[in-house]
């Protein structure tokens, strides 16, 4: 196995909520107890419902946010806010929206020379210049694509630059915040193949965050599967998708349609919402949803077992 | 007599740099308790021709049709208020963007028990334990407390939600959902699908589905409408369009699917939708088709037969192989 390039370990970030006139404050736990690797050249997925912590997750992995507990080493240096600034370029995020995460008054040059001219003071304009108009081309764009505006671009098309921003400052690990979510079918697939394709050529690690599972089974190598908050189940995309060992990866898996008319589904039916993260069950989170918990469930949390296949449920399946 | 028939249907934007037709001679027909999806690409008409045919679109719009008929009323000459009673009871909608319909300044139970009080005959009583009811159906939880909480005091989802529970609220006869469940979580989406089309069981809803997730589309409709820039270039019942699409878009959009992947790379369709000034001449999709040729690029295509989806190509696919699923 290759050296990893990002090793997490029980990352977790609260927030302190509330204190206004009426309450005082709260603590959501929006993410808590994340430990993975990013291995260069692979694809680890973060699948989840809303509200459960994966962009909370991105946003630490990124250094947009410190960890209320936990570390983060990235190329085995620990990571403290003092370093941020000099391990920034090497971890890049791309967010879900591409109208919104553009700036609609700057042309797509200055969008994408934006992160060398804060990060890479010593370069000249000329060459700050090059390197855009041929990331560019890298992503699937025209040079000449340059002195445009975003409003001049389709969805697929904006996507494209802001991987291409992302990728300005050669980063090792790019973190997709559901990259693919806002677009449509055959804009998905254009988006899917170029980050196929720079991760093959430029040996990237992926952190992919999304909830659309079949997208998940076509990137992934390895898969997080979170609720509120806490990773439930995590492996090799393949075990995990065949053989489900947690009774709400199950129910996901089950509830997610299938592109096959001739297929009969039997789906798993769930009770009840994801509880608020502000107070979280003490026992397992999702025992109150659960068709198989027990009294132990709801007393005390289960943690990740070991192995390469791991899932943290007293009554696991299979 | 079909519950919603429109004929010919196009629709024209005035804009600062002219004529724009978001929607080209559009058919649709819908029977009592059918399900029917239409799908393609961002920016092909689809909710403009529904939002035409409520009455919708702002004064930009010129509306034409040789016939738009819901249950034998002509929908081109009804008077506002008779359009306002159809509206909201007999045809309701669930909008693309939950928060443009709900108003933000009175309470989702207000709301709801407001639409009841104008449609329905029902006692104040009556409408409060129907909107308690309608929240349990969509799956909201605790409905009691939520009936008292304002839009923007709620997530995304959850409006969503809201919003479906206010349409279906006076019992439609057709209910028209635009990406009804895109802003919710795959197990609530479930529900949300099983509790349409158990509405359409139980009391011959007809429902047209507008959606991009394609596993949605197989799960949920009877058949399907494909449009490509502004115009439907094939309809067919759900099995078949899976098995054995017509029209080139068609297939290459099924071929897209990650589901089909047989390599890493996937296949997509080359170059965008045309805009306003490169709509091409003969066939719209000839300038991203692999097969089209000279007399594609000229000519635009005639729809073929019924047997062929009514495919608008002058060259369509699987003609050799027809009904493999029936
Ligand atoms: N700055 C913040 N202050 C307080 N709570 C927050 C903050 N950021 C996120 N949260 C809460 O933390 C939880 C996790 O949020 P997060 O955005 O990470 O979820 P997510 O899994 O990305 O959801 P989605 O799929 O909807 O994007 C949510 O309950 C959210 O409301
Ligand atoms: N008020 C308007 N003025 C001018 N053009 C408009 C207006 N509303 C919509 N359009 C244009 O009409 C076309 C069709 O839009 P429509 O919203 O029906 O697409 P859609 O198929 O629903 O797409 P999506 O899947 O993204 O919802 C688009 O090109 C859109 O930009
Ligand atoms: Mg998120
Ligand atoms: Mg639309």
């Amino acid at each position: 196995m290759n050296k990893p390039v990002v090793v997490a370990h029980d990352l977790t970030r609260h927030y302190e909520v509330g204190g206004g006139i009426f309450s005082s404050t709260q603590t959501v736990e929006a993410l808590s107890g994340a430990s993975f690797t990013l291995q260069p050249g692979k694809t680890l997925a973060v699948v989840g419902e809303s509200g459960c912590g994966k962009s909370t997750l991105a946003r630490v992995v990124t250094m947009i946010e410190p960890p209320t507990s936990g570390t983060l080493m990235i190329d085995d240096e620990a990571v403290s806010p003092d370093k941020w600034a000099s391990l920034r370029s090497s971890v890049q995020i791309v967010f879900q929206d591409p109208y919104g995460s553009l700036n609609p008054r700057q042309r797509i040059g200055d969008i994408l020379m934006e992160p060398l001219v804060i990060n890479r003071k010593d370069m000249s304009a000329k060459d700050r210049e090059a390197q855009a108009r041929d990331m560019l081309a890298m992503v699937g764009l025209r040079r000449e694509h340059f002195d445009r505006y975003p409003h001049m671009f389709s969805g697929g098309q904006r996507q494209r630059i802001a991987v291409a921003r992302a990728l300005m400052l050669n980063p090792r690990v790019l973190v997709l915040d559901e990259p693919v979510s806002a677009l449509d079918l055959s804009i998905q697939s254009q988006v899917l193949n170029l980050l196929v394709e720079l991760q093959e050529k430029l040996g990237l690690a992926y952190l992919f965050i999304s909830h659309d599972l079949s997208v998940v089974k076509h990137m992934a190598d390895d898969i997080v599967v979170m609720y509120l908050g806490r990773p439930v189940e995590t492996g090799p995309i393949e075990d995990v998708v065949a053989n489900p060992r947690h009774p709400y990866t199950k129910a996901l898996l089950s509830a997610t349609p299938i592109a096959d008319p001739t297929i009969e589904k039997k789906r798993i039916k769930l009770e009840g919402e994801l509880p608020s993260p502000i107070n979280v069950p003490k026992g397992c989170a999702f025992s109150p949803r659960c068709w198989k918990a027990t009294e132990e469930c709801r007393a005390k949390r289960p943690v990740l077992d070991e192995g390469r296949h791991r899932v943290a449920c007293y009554h696991p399946e299979g | 007599m079909a519950l919603l028939r429109i004929r010919n249907l196009s629709v024209d934007f005035a804009t600062a740099s002219g004529k724009f037709r978001a929607v080209d001679s559009m058919d649709v027909t819908v029977d009592r308790g059918d399900i029917l999806a239409i799908v393609g690409e961002s920016g092909s008409g689809k909710s403009v021709s529904m939002l035409a045919m409520m009455g919708l679109l702002p004064w930009t719009a010129t509306i034409t049709a040789d016939e738009m008929s819901f249950d034998g009323i002509d929908l081109r000459s009804v008077t506002a208020a008779q359009r306002r009673k159809i509206i909201g009871r007999d045809m309701a909608m669930i909008f693309q963007e939950p928060m443009s319909s709900l108003n933000p300044c009175f309470t989702v139970g207000f709301q709801i028990r407001e639409s009841l009080r104008k449609h329905m005959n029902m006692s104040r009583r009556e409408r409060h334990q129907r909107a308690i009811e309608l929240f349990e159906q969509v799956g909201i939880p605790e409905p009691e407390k939520r009936l008292g909480v304002f839009p923007h005091q709620m997530s995304g989802g959850m409006n969503q939600r809201v919003m479906i529970a206010m349409a279906i609220a006076c019992r439609p006869r057709l209910l028209i959902a635009d990406e009804p469940t895109t802003a919710l979580d795959v197990t609530i989406q479930a529900q949300i699908l099983e509790l349409l089309t158990g509405l359409q069981r139980d009391t011959g809803m007809a429902l047209i589905l507008i959606t991009h997730d394609m596993g949605v589309v197989a799960e949920t409709a009877q058949r399907v409408s494909v449009q490509y820039a502004g115009q439907k270039v094939e309809e067919q019942p759900v099995r078949p369009l899976f098995s054995t699409p017509h029209h080139p878009y068609t297939a290459a959009l099924l071929a897209a699917l990650p589901e089909r992947a047989t390599s890493k790379i996937l296949p997509s369709i080359p170059g965008v939708v045309p805009g306003q000034f490169d709509r091409p001449k003969g066939c719209l999709f000839s300038p991203r088709c692999s097969k089209a040729d000279d007399r594609c690029r000229e000519i635009e295509p005639e729809n073929q037969p019924e047997e062929l989806g009514r495919a608008k190509c002058h060259y369509p696919l699987g003609v050799n192989e027809p009904e493999m699923a029936q």
